[in-house]
């Protein structure tokens, strides 16, 4: 079984603030880490390859700073990575993106399944996962849960849907994006993170990928982003003074005038 | 203190520290009301390569020692000692496979450890503690077998362990040179487990009997030769015993990081205790403590790793020491908490409780300081 798995490096939202002035990410000091959803990919990944052997190979595209990303796949035990790095990349949307991957994955050739995260916590679209099933011309199941069965040529998955779940069979080669409850991520091990510091992390640019040049970057991609901006947060605190029970009048007093109850 | 650890044995430190932070903080209380066995973790800490830190590579291992193995126990310890034990404990169990195996032993057993199999060492019993000359179990020659006879009590790991190392009288009469041992693998026919124990502390750990009742063994499970049990035994605790003082330092360090944070949330008198010179002093003398066990124990473990062979007064020194400083420390740590130390919601009185037994097994402090006492005068 050959499996690829994309992953995305994303700023660790947990400590993400937003500049005002610009409204864009104050990234200086901002962690990197890899999208969370996509970890559970990586170890799906992991998990079909101990059942029924082969390789998984982790892609990623983005700036040479992703090579930590990909360093941190391999302390987890993947066998191999590779960055799509080119500043003809740069700037493109969720098509152009998709493209991209999918050539990649192309190149890598006789690939039976490909696992990525159910979206990225940055931009939210979930929209790679399909896309590059589509450039593939292979069939996708979105937000899995749950692996219920696979072999060499097809493959059995529950996905989420609202109220329940589906339970859907595809051949192979196909493509999936998982949810977080598919699994639980494992730690790396001692001679995964020994191999990670001594891999060197081979980056593949546009000219080492078969690929339409105005369907990649910026010019390939059909939607832009304008702006980005952040809602007004108006609140207004008031902190009520007095012992217990004047503090509760004047609790019900304020939930009345605003029409609460 | 800088250590000047290496690339290596920093990365042994730090996953073990992100593995005891992540998952199991979170299960410290559970496992330590419920005694059970946290075989979660264990199978954590062998996917992630800890077995393997003190085993050759030629069997799977990552090529440390007894460094390496401290290390990693150190950092378990600080947050559970008792689900440390499990992975410390196979380093006692396996280390006489390790030191006087043959060639076939190593491969076939040493693997398994490396993969994560838990292993158990088996002395003591009932009439046997510190005087372990006094054991009855026997095991008798049979062809090409030995039949084992008798209990061992307090086994740690007794019953999860696939693997265990039984030390047997295999001649009486020769007292102290007639004892063999053997690997007995869990399941072989007459080999069964008895009571397993409620504890003070340490209750992640299971501690069990080992009853033998006509239980063949075949003679290629001979570790070294029929009468080296008790060298066998006193080499491998030898070894061993930096592990129980890092389990020992663990604990105390522990003990010192949950002070540091409450000592400054804890107001009383309108200010945090951590203003009060009496908390102060009682901290610095703590971590003053523990740093010098922590010196000791490095020190020691560095010793065994470089092939030293008179290592007997350095091993029981680190032990003995660092025993002793993380009961006091987590004493100390209780007197910080106050009342609240007490009380089974804060983790101290469990870091106290599981303290104690550094002080008491693989050779209790007196026997430790008979032991440095009986090798000062040596040249
Ligand atoms: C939780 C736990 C886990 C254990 N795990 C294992 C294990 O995995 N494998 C194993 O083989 N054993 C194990 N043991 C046994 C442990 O090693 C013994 O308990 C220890 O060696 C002491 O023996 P004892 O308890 O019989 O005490 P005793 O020998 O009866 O000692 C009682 C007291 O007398 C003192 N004393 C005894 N002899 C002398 C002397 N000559 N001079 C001065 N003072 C002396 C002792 O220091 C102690 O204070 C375990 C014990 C416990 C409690």
């Amino acid at each position: 079984m050959n499996i690829v798995v994309c992953i995305k490096q994303v700023p660790d939202t947990t400590d993400v603030k937003i500049d005002r002035n610009t409204n864009t990410l104050i990234r200086s000091g901002v962690k990197s880490i890899i999208n969370p959803y996509d970890t559970h990919a990586i170890e799906l990944g992991l998990q079909i390859r101990e059942k029924l052997g082969g390789k998984v190979v982790v892609i990623s595209m983005g700036p040479p700073q992703v090579i930590d990303s990909l360093k941190e796949a391999v302390s987890m035990g993947v066998d191999d990575v590779i960055l799509l790095s080119d500043r003809a990349f740069a700037g493109a949307d969720t098509l152009a993106t998709s493209y991209t991957l999918a050539e990649a994955i192309k190149s890598i050739g006789n690939v039976d399944l490909v696992i990525c995260g159910k979206q990225a916590i940055d931009g939210d679209t979930a929209q790679v996962g399909p896309g590059i099933a589509e450039h593939l011309n292979t069939p996708h199941t979105t937000y899995v849960n749950e692996l219920c069965n696979i072999n060499s040529a097809n493959i059995t998955v529950k996905r989420m849907i609202e109220g329940g779940y589906e339970k859907v069979e595809m051949d192979l080669p196909a493509l999936i994006t998982v949810v977080k409850e598919v699994n639980e991520v494992r730690f790396p091990s001692i001679r995964g993170i020994l191999r990670s510091r001594e891999i060197d992390v081979p980056i593949w640019t546009s000219k080492d990928l078969n690929i339409d040049f105005t369907k990649i970057g910026l010019d390939g991609s059909p939607t832009q982003v304008v702006s980005v901006s952040t809602p007004q947060i108006n609140t207004q605190t008031e902190i009520f003074t007095g012992n217990a029970k004047e503090q509760v009048h004047k609790l019900l007093e304020a939930l009345n005038e605003q029409k609460i109850f | 203190m800088d250590y000047f650890l290496t690339e290596k044995q920093q990365i042994i430190r730090d996953l073990c520290h992100r593995i005891s932070q992540e998952k199991i903080k979170p299960v410290v209380q559970e496992y330590d009301e419920s005694g059970e066995f946290p075989w979660e973790i264990m199978d954590i800490l062998a996917k992630s390569d800890i077995f393997r830190v003190f085993i050759p590579e030629k069997y799977d291992g990552l090529g440390g020692g007894i460094f390496e193995m401290s290390l990693a126990t150190e950092e378990l310890s600080r947050v559970c000692s008792g689900i440390a034990l499990g992975f410390a404990a196979t380093g006692l169990g396996s280390m006489p496979i390790l030191l006087f195996g043959n060639e076939s032993q190593k491969q076939k057993y040493m693997t398994k450890v490396a993969d994560g199999t838990i292993a158990a060492f088996a002395l003591t019993e009932a009439e046997a503690g510190s005087d372990a000359s006094n054991m009855k179990t026997t095991a008798e020659k049979d062809g090409d077998y030995y039949v084992l006879n008798g209990v061992k009590q307090w086994i740690t790991n007794g019953g999860v362990a696939d693997i265990y190392t039984v030390i047997a009288m295999t001649d009486k009469n020769k007292g102290s040179r007639g004892a063999t041992a053997f690997i007995v693998e869990k399941g072989t026919p007459g080999f069964s487990f008895g009571v397993k124990e409620n504890k003070m502390g340490i209750r992640a750990s299971t501690t069990m009997e080992l009853i033998f009742e006509n239980c063949r063994i075949h003679k290629d499970q001979v570790l070294a030769r029929p009468g080296m049990g008790y060298i066998v035994a006193l080499k491998t605790l030898d070894r061993t015993r930096p592990g129980v003082g890092a389990q020992a330092v663990g604990i105390a360090q522990g003990a010192i990081d949950v002070c540091l944070k409450y000592s400054r949330e804890r107001e009383q008198f309108g200010q945090p205790i951590s203003n009060f010179q009496a908390i102060r002093h009682m901290l610095a003398d703590m971590s003053m403590q523990t740093e010098a066990a922590r010196a000791l124990v490095y020190a020691a473990a560095r010793m065994i790793d470089s092939g030293a062979k008179d290592i007997s007064k350095e091993s029981a020194m680190c032990k003995c020491f660092a025993g002793d400083v993380a009961m006091k420390v987590t004493t100390d740590a209780v007197q910080i908490f106050g009342g609240y130390g007490y009380m089974k919601d804060y983790p101290v009185e469990k870091m106290m409780r599981d303290a104690k037994i550094t002080q008491i097994y693989e050779g209790t402090n007196q026997i430790q300081r008979d032991v440095i006492a009986s090798n000062l005068w040596k040249k």
